[in-house]
């Protein structure tokens, strides 16, 4: 216990404790890591008032500045939209015919619309809208539901067999598997349906084409409408053209009359304000086929 | 002055422990203390429902296949989280989520607000193969859970469980979780009904996984992803309260 002894080798105290007559030396902290510390301590007691920090009894400490993170965001976000609605005003106050003969207000929707686009629609449309098997491609102007812009704004809103009340509806009945048709009709509606465009006839469709049209006039009429143009007032393709959603091979056509088809849409009027459809409606209405 | 404090209380045993207790129950202070103003911080939500034993069941297979790794359920109180996500998270919505799964780390992205964005369609085929609709996605397959059955037998355990860590699920609930966890994949059949009485008309009862004949691990996790965000309305009335100036 004698502190302050000296080190006869160094010349420095030693911190006078001994182990089998190991000694060591007194190498204190440097003065400055305690300043340091302090000047931390300091810096976090005054965050203590500044900031919401600890809990009382009944509430806590609110802070003297009375920072609240949500209330943070959400002038962010409104000041974000004020900086904007330079132009957004004049897109909710045209009329669509309006706002896509106006180059400039165009670029902006355009820019803005892609953003959207790809990260609302893009998980099912794809990157470039041009869809993929089930999802509709929006760049080929193929449209189930008409594809005028009002229309287009209805579809984005209530969505397609969605969740929302006014949802647009639309099936095609598993006219097979319900046994509306035997297997065999099936077959001969199928090789009727892909003649109409054209397609490559598998072997033995020549044959079955009469019988597939008779079955066509009995049954599939009344949605695909006797030229088989479809019918976009309930959503019904149409058969004539090269656009096929579920794909165009015998056996893709031929599950689609067996099970039927039920696409699905979600409703984005619960997810997006007015504008962003709008600016969605437009972007859609004037793609430009596939970029890439 | 220190080396005469420190000295002086390694010296004292009785004061050296007392000073460790001290120094030691800092870590679980500012854990516990907080809990004394949870009212203030936990929103009201008086529309909050619990998850039906199919979701349960997808929650834990999200859990099972290492979801959390890659998503995170938190949308932060951040300007590019909120125009992107949608509304910030509530503390309200992790109520019943235990344990929860808000997650730190997005390799893809954040799926608070999924429920009702995509189709079950999509859903399924991306967790199929992902590269089949997002081209340039990194995450795995995970093919396997359209082809498992669900294990529901053993549903009725989970909600105790769950009853254990405080989720209000009634007797009901748990009596019925495995017929409810059938139903809920498959409309149309007597099962069916059962779930919306239970777990409110906005319950979703579908084919999950498009067939309708079984109950697959697929069924589950797609119904869990369904329901994401979308047990409570608050976050949305609360963002557009904010809209309109409070």
């Amino acid at each position: 216990m004698d502190l302050g002894k000296q080190d006869p080798v160094t010349g420095r105290v030693t911190t006078g404790h001994e182990w089998n007559g190991i000694e060591e030396l007194e190498t204190p902290i440097p003065r400055v890591v305690f300043f340091f510390l302090g000047a931390a301590f300091l810096v976090s007691v005054i965050c203590w008032f500044l900031y919401p920090t600890w809990p009382l009894i009944w509430t806590y400490s609110k802070g003297l500045l009375g920072i609240d993170q949500r209330v943070t965001v959400t002038e962010q976000v409104e000041r974000a939209t004020e900086a904007r609605s330079v132009w957004t005003a004049q897109v909710l106050d045209k009329s669509y015919a309006d706002i896509e003969a106006d180059p400039a207000l165009m670029h902006l929707v355009t820019e803005t619309g892609r953003t959207l686009f790809v990260d609302k629609c893009a998980a099912c449309h794809g990157v470039n809208a041009t869809g993929g098997p089930g999802f509709p491609d929006l760049a080929a102007k193929a449209w189930l539901w008409d594809g005028e812009p009002e229309a287009i704004e209805e579809t984005i809103r209530v969505g397609i067999n969605s969740t929302n009340d006014d949802t647009r509806t639309s099936q095609m009945l598993a006219f097979g598997r319900d046994g509306i048709l035997p297997a065999d009709e099936v077959g001969d509606v199928v090789a009727y349906v892909r003649s109409l465009s054209g397609l490559q006839p598998a072997e033995g469709d020549a044959a079955r084409l009469d019988k597939g049209r008779q079955v066509f006039a009995d049954n599939c009429v009344a949605c695909h409408g006797e030229d088989a143009k479809g019918n976009k007032d309930v959503g019904a393709p149409d058969l004539t053209d090269a656009n096929w959603l579920y794909g165009s091979d015998v056996q893709s056509v031929f599950s689609t009359v067996y099970s039927g088809r039920q696409g699905h849409m979600p409703n984005w009027g619960a997810k997006l304000s007015p504008l962003d459809i709008k600016i969605l409606t437009l972007y859609v209405h004037t793609l430009k086929g596939a970029e890439n | 002055m220190p080396e005469f404090f420190h000295r002086k209380i390694e010296r004292n045993a009785i004061g050296f422990v007392v000073a460790i207790v001290a120094v030691a129950s800092i870590g679980g202070l500012v854990e516990i203390a907080p809990l004394f103003t949870i009212h203030q911080t936990v929103e009201e939500a008086p529309d909050m429902r619990v998850y039906t034993p199919l979701e349960l069941a997808g929650r834990n297979i999200y859990i099972r296949e290492g979801c959390y790794a890659c998503h995170s359920q938190m949308i932060r109180t951040l300007r590019d989280e909120v125009e992107r996500y949608g509304p910030y998270s509530l503390a309200v919505e992790s109520k019943y989520d235990h344990p929860m799964l808000w997650g730190s780390k997005r390799t893809g992205p954040d799926l608070a607000r999924i429920g009702d964005k995509y189709s079950d369609a999509w859903h399924v085929r991306h967790l199929i193969n992902p590269r089949d609709v997002v081209p340039e996605s990194v995450m795995p397959k995970y093919g396997w859970l359209a082809r498992n059955e669900l294990r529901i037998e053993d549903l009725g355990a989970h909600l105790v469980a769950q009853q254990d860590v405080g989720v209000p699920y009634t007797q009901e609930m748990v009596d019925n979780a495995t017929r409810d966890a059938y139903g809920q994949a498959t409309p149309d059949t007597d099962a069916a009904s059962g779930v919306s009485e239970r777990y409110g008309a906005a319950t979703q009862v579908r084919a999950f996984d498009g067939d309708p004949a079984r109950v697959t691990e697929m069924d589950a996790l797609v119904a869990y992803l369904q329901i994401l965000g979308r047990l409570t309305e608050a976050p949305y009335k609360q963002s557009a309260a904010a809209e309109a100036g409070e």
